[in-house]
């Protein structure tokens, strides 16, 4: 188990990436990227079992990116881990490309299904799940969903079949920044009580602060011992955490950090002060 | 030698064009309905402001409807709506709209005879840096081959607009398709414009360049270069895919004896597959598709997406000269 204050200096890395990717990339998401950090963090370097060596190694768990639209996040997450070259980074939504703007499986290691049309990841995860548990195997299946991907129908049935085959191996994890693209989720098109939704899909539920690595790790361990049921961890987080001017701004949700000074603010923000340029030169512990 | 038509009012395109996304003329008509038309309702899957349905919102809330991301509800729901009297106008991107809704446009509302409208944004290539997943190639077959469905690709953002007003005007399903690049506008307000009519922008009689959306600029462009090299090519506006004017494409056929067609789509069933439905049956000639090649496309730029994959003026100029060499 890695130190909690290890891992939100991990965090505040991951961070950095993100905006010097998509400022480099001059197109992308920025919001879901940064309120995913910590759900990702904590899955990766406490409860994941993975090889970055052998990404299709059989004994690993799985992660599925179902709102895939937040993939620098994702990136900057496996780049760290050692699944590719941390340059990869920098050449994001580029012709050419490992890394589209969207998750593509066959472009990119670490990328179990290829996602961006949003609500198929859940039934995706869940296919999986149920798969890895017909053929007797011990593989958990992490799936992380917007909150606005949760507006759906085909999450709906993948919540019924997922409980009524007692996938106890799949994790959903809902990013509930309460933000979509149109505004507030509550007034585009109310999803509360989401916990008590799932819990009436017969789903274990976990409804915690997402940004808190000790909480999530909890959940993340008390899902492993679950033994009946799929469990959802409704992880309340802050769409742009961490850039003071993109936090709970739904115009941040598609948008970038221009190159130069406005992603040099987003840094300062984040506690780094180097030119922003030199991150892509150094490697990823390097803090300037 | 044949030349631009008079008639047909384009803009002088070879002294430089404005570049406007066709979505703006969705947007743009949407808002004259709105003013003209009681029964429109604009429905929205939350992308209010890349589909320009935010203009409506912020102008005219009380006919803006969200659904929030749920396409198959909203379509079905439009459904419903349309029975009632209402016109209703769902958008999202084409992807969305066109594959993952299908089947409720298929069997509730082509099949019902509902009278919905669909607009279909990010169609093609050009779409760019968000990738393959959200570069809509395969709208085009998808709704062609539904009875009952009309299918206008507009070439540009007026264009997209006066086929917003008539779509509203007409009773049943109808798809309008846009792209998400700013794109040259070439028609003015005179251009005539008429669903179901193929329109001749250029006179020609050695080759039929067919295209529609913005290669039909692409088009206009390669029958400069044609021109250089003593090849005489007509282009012709083919907007409505479906339902197709047979006449103006078998005319094209017979007179000019060779066709080629261009759009920024799938080359299996879409406009180049619609022509040589008719081509092949009532008047055979040499006959070249420009598209995309049966593959799912990449992240990059629109220029690049575009050069890479095969639909410019010289791809069009390079698929003329084999249809030439065919009828020698
Ligand atoms: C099926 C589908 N419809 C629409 C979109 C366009 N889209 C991309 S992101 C997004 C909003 C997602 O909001 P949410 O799920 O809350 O994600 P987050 O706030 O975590 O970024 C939409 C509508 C899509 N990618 N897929
Ligand atoms: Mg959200």
């Amino acid at each position: 188990m890695v130190e909690i204050k290890e891992l939100e200096e991990t965090s505040r890395k991951i961070r950095r990436d993100i905006m010097v990717m998509l400022a480099e990339a001059g197109s992308g998401h920025s919001g879901g990227s940064l309120s995913a950090v910590e759900v990702l963090v904590s899955l990766y370097w406490n409860i994941l079992k993975h090889d970055p060596e052998k990404p299709d190694w059989e004994e690993r768990d799985w992660f599925v990116l179902s709102k895939g639209h937040a993939c620098p996040v994702l990136y900057a997450v496996l780049a760290a881990g050692g699944y590719f070259p941390r340059k990869a980074l920098w050449t994001l939504r580029k012709l050419d490309s490992i890394l589209q703007g969207h998750p593509h499986r066959l472009k990119t290691p670490g990328v179990e299904f290829s996602t961006g049309s949003l609500g198929q990841g859940l039934s995706l995860a869940a296919g999986a799940a149920m798969g890895l548990k017909r053929q007797g195997m011990p593989n958990s299946v992490f799936v992380l969903t917007g909150d606005g991907e949760q507006n759906e129908g085909a999450i709906w049935e993948a919540g019924m079949t997922a409980a009524h085959y007692r996938l106890d191996n799949l994790c959903a994890i809902c990013d509930r920044n309460y933000l979509m693209i149109d505004g507030n989720t509550e007034e585009v098109m109310g999803l509360d009580s989401l916990p008590d939704k799932w819990r009436a899909f017969n789903w274990q539920v976990f409804e915690i602060d997402g940004h808190d690595l000790g909480q999530m790790t909890y959940a993340y361990q008390r899902f492993l011992l679950e033994k009946k049921r799929p469990t959802m961890i409704i992880a309340n987080t802050i769409k742009g955490k961490g850039v003071s001017f993109m936090e709970n701004l739904a115009d941040w949700h598609g948008a970038t950090p221009k190159k130069g000074e406005q992603v040099q603010q987003a840094l300062a923000d984040l506690g780094f002060t180097a030119p922003w340029e030199e991150y892509k030169k150094h490697d990823f512990d390097w803090v300037g | 030698m044949g030349g631009i038509r008079e008639d047909v009012h384009l803009v002088d395109y070879r002294k430089g064009v404005d570049m406007v996304p066709s979505r703006d003329g969705y947007g743009h008509g949407l808002l004259w309905l709105c003013e003209h038309d009681d029964r429109v309702v604009v429905c929205d899957a939350d992308l209010a402001k890349s589909t320009r349905t935010i203009w409506v919102r912020d102008k005219f809330p009380e006919k803006f409807v969200d659904f929030g991301i749920a396409e198959q509800d909203m379509l079905a729901e439009a459904g419903g709506m349309s029975r009632t009297g209402l016109v209703p106008f769902v958008t999202t991107y084409g992807v969305f709209v066109a594959g993952r809704a299908w089947d409720q446009i298929r069997t509730s509302i082509c099949y019902g005879e509902l009278n919905v409208k669909i607009g279909g944004a990010h169609g093609g290539i050009s779409v760019g840096p968000d990738g393959p997943t959200h570069q809509s190639l395969e709208e085009i077959p998808l709704m062609r081959v539904l009875p009952g469905m009309t299918l206008v690709v507009p070439t540009d953002a007026i264009e997209a607009k006066k086929a917003t007003i008539w779509a509203a005007s007409h009773e049943g399903p109808v798809y309008l398709r846009f792209g998400r690049e700013g794109v040259p506008v070439i028609t003015t307000e005179e251009t005539p414009f008429t669903v179901g009519r193929a329109e001749v922008y250029r006179d020609g009689g050695d080759v039929a360049i067919i295209g529609c959306g913005p290669l039909v600029y692409e088009a206009l462009v390669a029958a400069d270069k044609l021109e250089k090299e003593g090849v005489d090519a007509r282009v012709i506006n083919c907007h409505t895919v479906k339902p197709l004017d047979v006449d103006t494409l078998l005319t094209a056929a017979k007179e000019c004896g060779a066709i080629v067609t261009a759009e920024e789509a799938q080359v299996y069933g879409g406009l180049g597959g619609a022509v040589a439905e008719v081509i092949s049956q009532h008047h055979p000639v040499p006959m070249r598709i420009v598209g995309i090649e049966d593959v799912f496309g990449e992240s990059g730029s629109p220029r690049e997406l575009l050069d890479r994959y095969g639909m410019n003026s010289d791809n069009i100029v390079s698929k003329v000269k084999e249809v030439i060499e065919m009828k020698k």
